[in-house]
């Protein structure tokens, strides 16, 4: 089930260990899966123990231990906003609500257009950016004042509309 | 790709300021120059150079690794992820004649709540611990190193991966590294989110693709580590001080700073402050100095608390702190810990309650679930805090929070369960009074927006 592209994303991080250490690669194997399909699925976690040869088992421990694993679908854009101690007291919470409360969704939940999830998080190691916030995993937004958190959904919003209509031609 | 470039932090507010002292991590950096070229004219690689071709050497001799690991060790450099323990000695407990892999592992798993510096480290200056990494692989003779980077960073593990791809072209990593025979290969892996894996032997199990659940210790790293190979790990900003001290001398590195505290040392600075960012100083600059730097104490207002070595560090009272430079002893003799060097301001309009409940949530989300007094401890502490928070706490509440403490602390498997019952009982001993009063009055003393 994995695709050539797939495939040699995962050869890739395979190469930086020892031969019988494949496992090693399992981190990096599910997050390339999360990045393109948008959640870890018990397939892809099946596909990852039969090309690193481990237990499926093993894999399943995997994915439940760390934190940004997505074990289900979420929105097109998983936002984390951190509000451990240091963002605390520089409006983490602040941006957390604000987020919250203009998109229309409880922490942890998906905006019923699916574009949107919101979570908040623990210290992104970017603390003296504060508020600080994570676009799917991978796109760290620092300063997020209101008015940036504002300006971030619209981007976003765009980016989406811009996808949708390429999709329909 | 989607372009979120004007939300991403440039580096100017944490890391290119001109108010550190003395920097020499983050010296010269502007967010451009950040690649081998650029490195090179600053004076990078130069003691790969002089260790392995023997340039700029006193004897123009390539140095032994007898002489490398004395020379750190002269330094006095202290492991700079928290502990502090000395890197030298470190070093040299790898067992130098052992058959078959060694490795050599850095800890840029940066997770503790208020530090930010290997990410501005790595991003901006990614060679300096390239080649500090290159350094120690020849000291104790390892060929093969990996770089654990917090998930949370990609960006910096995708500048990471840039800055390998250019030391290998220009052969400082790879075979025969500048026509020696000393070969060491490096890569960079990714975390997902789990503070644990900062702790070694987690990161260990992780970087082996299982779920970070730390070792016992002994046997350390040292001799049992990375697919059960000696092993050493240093954090990001201890390689990064290598290359300084190799090029300048351990001895020069020892006197900035003072006695048994060599060498600068980067101070995250968050919370309560007019400019929050790295500060790069010598170790044994006052505090009063840094909170300078770092504009002061927010609006104008007072100072009340600290925390000086991340959250795991126990809190101290502006009046203690005001007293103290920022180093290990210091730090240490007014009770709490240097630790990772990231220091949290807090002013006079702060709820110490609300501040330690939320720390006590992290600590129980993110316990790991082996021990029982860790697992169990932390969720207690976390709804204990809560009920006095929420004001429904009982007067002998305190009492229980000391002692569920006490009973975590020294008895679990890694300093995990130490670092979530010593902030507890820090903010009772300094801040009892705020404690008391929502226990009394269900409202809290200071009635912050915290
Ligand atoms: N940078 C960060 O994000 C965080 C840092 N920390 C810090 O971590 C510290 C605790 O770290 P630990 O690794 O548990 O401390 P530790 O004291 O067990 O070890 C420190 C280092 O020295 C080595 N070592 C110590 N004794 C040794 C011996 N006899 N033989 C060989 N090697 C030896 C260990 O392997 C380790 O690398 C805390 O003080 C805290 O400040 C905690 C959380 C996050
Ligand atoms: C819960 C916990 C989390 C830790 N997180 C980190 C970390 O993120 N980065 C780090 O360098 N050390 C961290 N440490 C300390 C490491 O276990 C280890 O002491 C350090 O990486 C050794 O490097 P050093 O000697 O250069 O400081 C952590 C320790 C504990 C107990
Ligand atoms: S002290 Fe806590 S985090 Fe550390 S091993 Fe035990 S349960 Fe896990
Ligand atoms: S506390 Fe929020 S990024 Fe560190």
């Amino acid at each position: 089930m994995l695709s050539d592209a797939t495939a040699a994303r995962f050869a890739r991080e395979v190469a930086k260990y020892p031969a019988d250490q494949k496992q090693s690669a399992v981190m990096a194997c599910l997050s390339i899966v999360q990045q393109e399909i948008g959640y870890v699925s018990r397939a892809s976690e099946d596909a990852i123990a039969a090309y690193l040869g481990m237990p499926p088992i093993a894999v399943y421990e995997v994915t439940t231990f760390y934190n940004m694993y997505n074990q289900r679908k979420l929105g097109q854009f998983k936002l984390n906003v951190c509000t451990n101690l240091p963002c605390q007291l520089r409006d983490g919470q602040k941006a957390l609500k604000h987020l919250c409360e203009k998109l229309g969704v409880e922490e942890g939940g998906t905006t019923a257009d699916g574009l949107f999830t919101v979570q908040k998080s623990e210290c992104l190691g970017a603390c003296a950016d504060s508020p600080v916030m994570l676009v799917n995993d991978r796109q760290m937004c620092s300063f997020m004042s209101n008015q940036r958190l504002d300006e971030l959904v619209d981007v976003l919003k765009a980016h989406a509309a811009a996808e949708a209509a390429a999709a329909k031609n | 790709m989607l372009d979120l470039s004007k939300f991403q932090s440039q580096g100017v507010e944490t890391c290119f300021h001109d108010r550190h002292i003395g920097a020499q991590i983050y010296a010269g950096l502007d967010g451009k120059n950040w690649g081998l070229k650029d490195y090179v004219a600053r004076g990078g690689y130069a003691a790969l150079r002089k260790i392995l071709k023997g340039e700029g050497a006193p004897e123009g001799t390539p140095l032994t690794q007898d002489q490398v690991i004395a020379e750190v060790k002269a330094s006095g450099l202290r492991g700079r992820g928290g502990a502090g323990f000395p890197t030298g000695l470190k070093w040299s407990f790898m067992p130098r004649q052992f058959p078959g892999a060694k490795y050599l592992v850095c800890n840029s798993d940066e997770g503790e709540p208020g530090t930010c510096k290997d990410r501005d480290i790595l991003m901006f200056n990614p060679h300096i611990v390239i080649e500090g990494m290159a350094i120690a692989a020849f000291a104790m003779g390892i060929k093969t190193g990996y770089n654990y980077i917090h998930g949370e960073i990609f960006e910096v593990y995708e500048r990471f991966e840039a800055a390998l791809e250019e030391a290998r072209a220009a052969g400082f990593l790879g075979d025969n590294i500048l026509g020696s025979d000393f070969s060491f290969q490096l890569h960079a892996f990714h975390g997902f989110g789990a503070y644990i894996c900062g702790e070694e032997t987690a990161l260990l199990e992780s970087l082996e693709g299982k779920k970070g659940q730390p070792r016992f210790k002994p046997p350390f790293p040292a001799s049992f580590g990375l697919y059960g190979r000696p092993t050493t790990i240093n954090n990001t900003e201890t390689f990064a001080a290598v290359p300084w001290i190799i090029r300048n001398g351990g001895q020069p590195y020892l006197e900035i700073g003072k006695p048994n505290n060599g060498g600068t040392k980067i101070f995250s600075v968050s919370g309560d402050v007019e400019r929050p960012g790295n500060y790069e100083i010598p170790l044994g600059t006052p505090f009063s100095k840094l909170l300078e730097l770092a504009g002061g104490v927010r609006k104008g207002r007072t100072l009340k608390a600290v925390i000086p070595g991340g959250s795991s560090s126990p809190v101290l009272t502006a009046e203690v702190m005001m007293n103290c430079t920022m180093d290990y002893d210091s730090i240490a003799k007014a009770g709490s810990m240097l630790g990772s060097g990231a220091v949290i301001v807090m002013d006079d309009s702060r709820c110490m309650v609300k501040s330690l409940l939320r720390l006590s949530y992290f600590y129980a989300h993110e316990s790991c679930g082996q021990c029982t007094p860790c697992r169990e401890g932390t969720g207690w502490m976390h709804r204990v805090v809560e009920r006095i928070a929420n004001g429904q706490g009982k007067p002998e509440d305190i009492d229980l929070l000391n002692s569920v403490a006490d009973n975590i602390q020294g008895r679990t498997i890694c300093a995990l369960g130490d670092a979530a019952a010593m902030p507890v009982r820090a903010m009772i001993k300094n801040f009892k009074h705020e404690f008391v009063h929502l226990i009394e009055h269900k409202t809290a003393l200071v009635p912050a927006s915290v």
